[in-house]
């Protein structure tokens, strides 16, 4: 900083200026630039006020912890103003869809299940779904393996819409709306590290059913979690619903309506908050949720609020359908996995005195029959089946909207080419149509309010 | 599989000339419109799925009458995905338009555009729906199909900087050195040990 002197003349030409980070000067157009490293805020607004900059663009990221993960905002300001906004994505990008083009059908299971890491077990169905339609065999997988998908993905979308609420809540400064919401997602996360083994990235959805069968004393574990769960939303609905604070927050900011949603391809709770009740469950049911009775709540307000209510009730109905699926899982047996041989994973796990591995009765089946079989059983393994050639683009209803798998197939044992339409990638695209004139306190509200998860948006 | 009756309604709406802009121009006589192309090259049912295949001078006629035609009513785009078909000569890429309909629940289209890797030009769409903006940037950052008239036809996944489109298919995995602060990771084919 060059402080003014007492000698300096009434106008004096604009000197240098060396910023607080001292590596920038006004020369030619470059516009100044400063490097807020927090507790200077008044001193780079003493520079500013003496440069009569008026616009001022802020780099909010790519690590800022409110932005659900790396993501980059650009925000030009007038003031507390947000004048435009750009979104800068891509620093999570791992190539998922070009690693799918290496891998099985079969593997792809466990790259779909990374994507958005937050409702796994989403990605894991809209890619399977994808498979088994490409395969043309939707109507051969069994009843009980359905049941166990519809089970999986609703305690995903309570899950996700749980982090949804609570790390919104986090972000305006409230920590126990984050810890409630946590709370509630661990007996889900438990529950399903009982059933897969692991509480995250589980590829337990595979083509042709699912990876094995719910132990019994989950489900006594879901059904004593329950009201745990149900608890926690109540206790965000108590905490939230009626504070003037949140509501102050939340109330009118970020507002797009539905023809704004549908131009910006906006699905999900976004859209049912314009009061459009669009639902893939309900419009083009899959997995036999039109067997399921549950509604599609809407809301109209269109604001962040909006979806946060929509949010709230939407978990209320999901747990609704896992009541419904728990009460068939423990009236049903059956199998969980298509009877097609030549599709159907061939492992039997269980619980053995060293943790969990291959089932010893299904090892010794496998080793005492016949030659082809065996070298059926590793061909299936190692190479995996082959899919028809083909094209298919499979559509569901994702915790944040709608999920599209488009899947190529060459007729080989690996996808030609497997494309994403992540709900996150599409819904944060409205972020500038909802920050443009608010104010830049609402920009955490409004990013909070899409709910993007930066592992989907970048995959 | 039956295909659902609304697929041939589809085909007959593109088969027509689409309806003058002006009402001051007066409609073609039916004996005119036998002789006038459709709008799509050809169609595929598979699956239970419709798809168009459109030259890329009708694409945007096609994707306007598909969202604005009272009977079809395709609002809402789940927006644009590319592949790579090397083994098509002239016709390499592929950027494929998902729709889907609210007004009418339940139906799906998709149709697909087809360039020539040598010149992979298509005009953009997102003039007709504004979701495209960051599904082209995507199709072009991944597959380098070029979007004629795009707002801002930017990289969105990759570094600004990066050369070459990661989906095609000439394009290895893994084909590059990775930095890490205590080392770096050789690209797959100069690694010791290693075949392509």
């Amino acid at each position: 900083m060059s402080p003014d002197t007492p000698t300096a003349p009434p106008t004096p030409p604009e000197p240098p200026v060396t910023s607080i980070a001292g590596n920038t000067s006004i020369a030619g157009n470059t516009p100044p630039e400063f490097t807020a490293e927090g507790g200077d805020w008044s001193e780079v607004a003493r520079e500013l006020a003496r440069l009569k900059e008026e616009r001022v663009v802020v780099n909010m990221g790519p690590q800022h912890p409110s932005t659900h993960g790396v993501l980059r905002l650009i925000l030009e300001l007038d003031g507390e103003r947000v004048t435009d906004t750009r979104v800068g994505v891509g620093y999570l990008h791992s190539g998922i869809e070009k690693s799918f083009e290496y891998r099985t059908w079969a593997q792809g299971v466990t790259l779909a299940t990374r994507m958005d890491y937050v409702a796994s077990m989403s990605n894991e169905l809209a890619y399977v779904l994808a498979v088994e339609k490409l395969l043309g065999v939707e109507d051969q997988i069994p009843a009980r393996a359905q049941l166990i998908r519809v089970l999986m993905a609703e305690l995903s979308r309570v899950a996700s819409h749980l982090i949804a609420v609570g790390t919104g809540g986090n972000e305006l400064g409230g920590t126990t709306i984050m810890t409630v919401g946590f709370r509630s997602r661990e007996e889900i996360l438990k529950f399903v590290e009982a059933v897969t083994g692991l509480r995250m990235n589980n590829a337990y959805l595979r083509p042709g059913g699912v990876a094995q069968d719910v132990p019994p004393d989950a489900l006594d574990l879901l059904r004593s979690g329950f009201p745990t769960i149900l608890r926690g939303v109540s206790d965000l609905e108590d905490i939230l619903s009626n504070n003037p604070i949140y509501r102050r927050r939340l109330k009118d900011i970020a507002y797009l309506d539905k023809s704004g949603c549908l131009a910006l391809g906006i699905t999900g709770p976004m859209l049912r908050a314009t009061g459009t009740p669009f639902d893939l469950r309900k419009a083009a049911p899959y997995c036999g949720y039109e067997t399921f009775e549950f509604d599609v709540p809407t809301e109209d307000s269109c604001d962040a609020f909006g979806r946060f209510m929509v949010r709230m009730r939407e978990v209320r109905q999901s747990m609704r359908i896992v009541a419904q699926c728990i009460d068939r899982l423990a009236k049903t047996r059956g199998p969980v996995m298509i009877a097609d041989r030549k599709i159907a994973w061939p492992a039997s796990l269980s619980l053995g005195p060293d943790g969990q591995g291959q089932n010893p009765e299904h090892v010794a089946l496998m080793n005492s029959g016949s030659m082809e079989a065996l070298i059926h059983h590793v061909k299936l393994v190692t190479e995996g089946f082959s899919v028809p050639k083909g094209q298919v683009f499979s559509q569901t209803e994702h915790p944040k909207g709608v999920m599209g798998i488009h899947l190529v197939s060459d007729g080989g044992n690996r996808p030609h080419r497997v494309h994403v339409r992540e709900p996150s990638f599409n819904n944060l695209q409205a972020l500038a149509a909802l920050c443009i004139g608010g104010t830049i306190s609402d920009v955490i509200v409004s990013l909070a309010s899409i709910d993007p998860v930066a592992g989907g948006v970048d995959r | 599989m039956t295909s659902p009756a609304w697929f041939d309604d589809v085909l007959a709406i593109l088969r027509t000339p689409p309806t003058p802009a002006h009402d001051d121009v007066p409609p073609l006589p039916d004996d005119v419109s036998d002789g006038v192309p459709p709008l799509f090259e050809s169609f595929v049912v598979d699956r239970g799925e419709l798809t168009l295949h459109v030259s890329p001078d009708h694409l945007a006629d096609v994707l306007s009458i598909l969202r604005d035609h009272p009977d079809l009513r395709f609002d809402l785009s789940l927006g644009v995905s590319g592949v790579h078909y090397p083994d098509q000569e002239g016709r390499e890429l592929h950027a494929v338009y998902h729709l889907r309909s609210i007004t009418h629940e339940a139906r799906s289209i998709r149709v697909e555009v087809a360039v020539a890797l040598a010149d992979p030009h298509i005009p953009s769409t997102v003039a007709i729906y504004p979701t495209h903006d960051w599904h082209e940037r995507e199709t072009f950052d991944l597959l380098g199909i070029i979007f004629d008239d795009h707002p801002s036809l930017a990289r969105i996944l990759m570094p600004d900087d990066w050369v070459g489109h990661p989906l095609r298919k000439d394009y290895p995995l893994g084909g590059i050195g990775v930095q890490f602060s205590s080392g770096s990771v050789p690209p797959r084919d100069h690694r010791r040990g290693e075949g392509k």
